[in-house]
């Protein structure tokens, strides 16, 4: 139970975080996904975010954050187990799956669906 | 006959006639304090069309046919069309005057189209070169955020600050001869740019235009601000408004509360419609005029009004390059009956 | 009236002192329940996963996917902007931002068609989250590189 409150309180925590850059700087929302995507992966490349992800789970690895530190992750093993290459092979295949199932979706609602007025 | 004053000022030497005004407002406009002043509310945004800008450019066609028939007039009696939008390369206007075959002057003032629409049409009549002309502006607020913001579908909050482009559109017939309030003067704006930068603080970027144009305008007729029984802007919103009223105290002139205006506050409920700084759009002074404020200058329950419309002059490439908002406004001085 | 040099600073400080206040106390509490409770629904799911016998790498990709197709659907629907309205980052920092940033011009700009129209505007949003996290990630991935040499 202790778990679901871990993942509560943290991703809780990085999203208030988010609108306080909202409120303070009117950072757009695409601009804040940017700078999420690139602080998770400088802190999953120094290791940091493996500590926060051990401790909250889904708090840490739901949030756009999480996708950072899954693509630095991912470069820095395929650095160790191929080398050179591994530079550039590492990211996206991280990314593969959030990606693709982010197309596909995109594109089927795109197809079924028409824009809704506010 | 020399007809302009002072800097920037023109005086008719016979004073056009705004014989009719027509307005067509989307839904949420339609739901707000001048629900009952408008010509037609829309049910659906879309108006049955395929897209947000094929809908934009029917409002524009049938608010014209509307005016053209309240004046007693058919198209083609018209002489020409002065008109408007936000759209890219004006297609809102363009499409929306595609089928009536008559001369077209489209306009681009941003939200100061009505403004420029109004001005140019009426110097077409005093200059003898028409006998009755159309002046209009539109906006659609769905086609607006597509193409200056975001997506519809996207989640994200509205600064407090920003403001609702108006869905709908605002056309006057203006003649030489005929009843109702004429247009005594125009004052045409200069571009005004204090180096905002916030695109959702279009009121901030356009209050001191709105000020150099009122200002410019008092003095070359040589007015007091009291001299109107309503001084109306188009589009600042709350904030705009409020800057406009400190901006005028710092060039000394003081209006009371109750005789300066913005049709951006007029249009919405601030509180229940979530519309946080008010209306803006080519649209917001338009039908709030034609809606509003010409059955009030026809009945004569308004003397005369100061009617300037504001434009922020930028688009998403110069906001994307790091400039500041230009700031327009053009002042139309409108009289119920001429002594 | 003439605006000189010096008026654009003390107009810029009158705005400032103009602009409305966004409620941040009340907008903050909003996000971090919504940002909290998405993780919470999510850290369900991906135990439950692991209970099936993924990896937890795994669990956590069949996880987001979930969270894109619900997205989708909302976004579809004209729910997620209304529920984005209320909750701010709290659905714009979790993995539904970021489907929402695709999928919402992808329907928006089928109009323009489905090549040029939706198929190159839906990144319009998201692909700098793409384009980013991959440079900022090759970038660590470079520096271990050479970094092993040593």
């Amino acid at each position: 139970m202790s778990e679901i409150l871990k993942a509560f309180w943290v991703g809780g925590f990085i999203c208030l975080i988010g609108q306080l850059l909202i409120d303070k700087t009117k950072l757009t929302s695409g601009r804040i996904l940017v700078l999420y995507v690139c602080i998770g992966a400088v802190l999953g490349s120094v290791g940091i975010y493996k500590i926060i992800a051990d401790y909250a789970g889904a708090g840490a690895t739901v949030p756009i954050i999480g996708f950072g530190h899954n693509l630095s992750k991912s470069v820095l093993k395929e650095v160790a187990d191929k080398g050179f290459t591994g530079i550039f092979t590492g990211s996206l295949k991280a990314a593969a799956g959030g990606i693709s199932a982010t197309i596909l979706f995109g594109f089927i609602a795109a197809l079924v669906f028409n824009p809704k007025e506010k | 006959m020399n007809k302009k004053i002072g800097n920037q000022t023109i005086k008719f030497a016979s004073p056009p006639v705004i014989i009719s005004a027509a307005s067509i407002a989307g839904k949420k406009e339609g739901e707000g304090p001048l629900k009952k002043y408008f010509d037609v509310i829309l049910s659906d945004n879309l108006k049955g069309e395929k897209s947000w800008e094929k809908a934009e450019s029917k409002i524009v066609e049938n608010t014209i046919k509307i005016a053209v028939y309240k004046a007693g007039l058919t198209i083609d009696d018209i002489d020409y069309i002065f008109g408007g939008d936000l759209l890219n390369q004006d297609t809102g206007s363009t499409f929306g005057v595609r089928n009536f075959r008559r001369p077209f002057f489209g306009l681009f003032g941003a939200c100061s189209t009505m403004g420029e629409a109004m001005g140019l049409a009426a110097m077409a009549i005093d200059g003898g070169f028409a006998k009755n002309v159309i002046a209009g502006a539109s906006s659609h607020f769905c086609a607006s955020e597509k193409q200056f913001r975001f997506p519809l579908d996207m989640g994200n909050q509205r600064p407090q600050s920003s403001t609702w482009t108006i869905t709908g559109d605002g056309t006057v017939v203006i003649s030489n001869k005929g009843s109702g309030p004429r247009i005594t003067h125009v004052t045409a704006g200069k571009i005004v740019d204090l180096g905002v930068k916030d695109a959702n603080n279009m009121g901030a970027a356009m209050a001191p235009a709105a000020c150099d144009t009122i200002v410019t305008h008092l003095k070359d007729t040589k007015r007091s601000p009291n001299y109107y029984d309503l001084i109306v802007t188009g589009d600042l919103g709350y904030v705009g408004h409020t800057l406009l009223k400190q901006l005028l105290a710092q060039e000394g002139i003081y209006i009371n509360e109750e005789k300066i205006t913005d049709c951006g506050i007029e249009i919405f409920n601030k509180t229940a419609q979530d519309t946080h700084s008010g209306g803006s759009g080519c649209a917001c002074s338009a039908v709030t005029f034609c809606g509003y404020f010409y059955p009030k200058l026809k009945t004569g329950e308004l003397k005369n009004i100061l009617f300037i419309p504001t434009g922020a002059l930028m688009s998403t490439t110069s906001s994307g390059q790091g400039e500041s908002i230009p700031g327009i406004a053009h002042a139309i001085a409108i009289e119920s009956r001429v002594k | 009236m003439e605006f000189y040099k010096g008026d654009a600073e003390k107009y810029k400080r009158m705005v400032k002192n103009t602009e409305p206040k966004s409620p941040i106390l009340f907008d903050c509490i909003k996000a971090f329940i919504v940002g909290g409770g998405i993780c919470v629904v999510g850290q369900i799911l991906t135990n439950n996963f692991i209970k099936t016998g993924y990896s937890s790498d795994d669990s956590a990709l069949i996880t987001n996917i979930i969270f894109i197709l619900a997205t989708a659907i909302l976004t579809g629907l004209g729910l997620f902007s209304k529920i984005g309205r209320f909750s701010g980052a709290g659905t714009i920092v979790p993995i539904t931002g970021f489907a929402n940033s695709v999928v919402a011009p992808a329907i928006e700009f089928k109009k323009e068609g489905i090549v040029m129209g939706l198929g190159s505007k839906m990144f319009v949003v998201a692909g700098p989250v793409i384009v980013y996290g991959v440079l900022t990630s090759m970038a660590a991935g470079i520096i271990y590189y050479f970094w092993r040499f040593f």
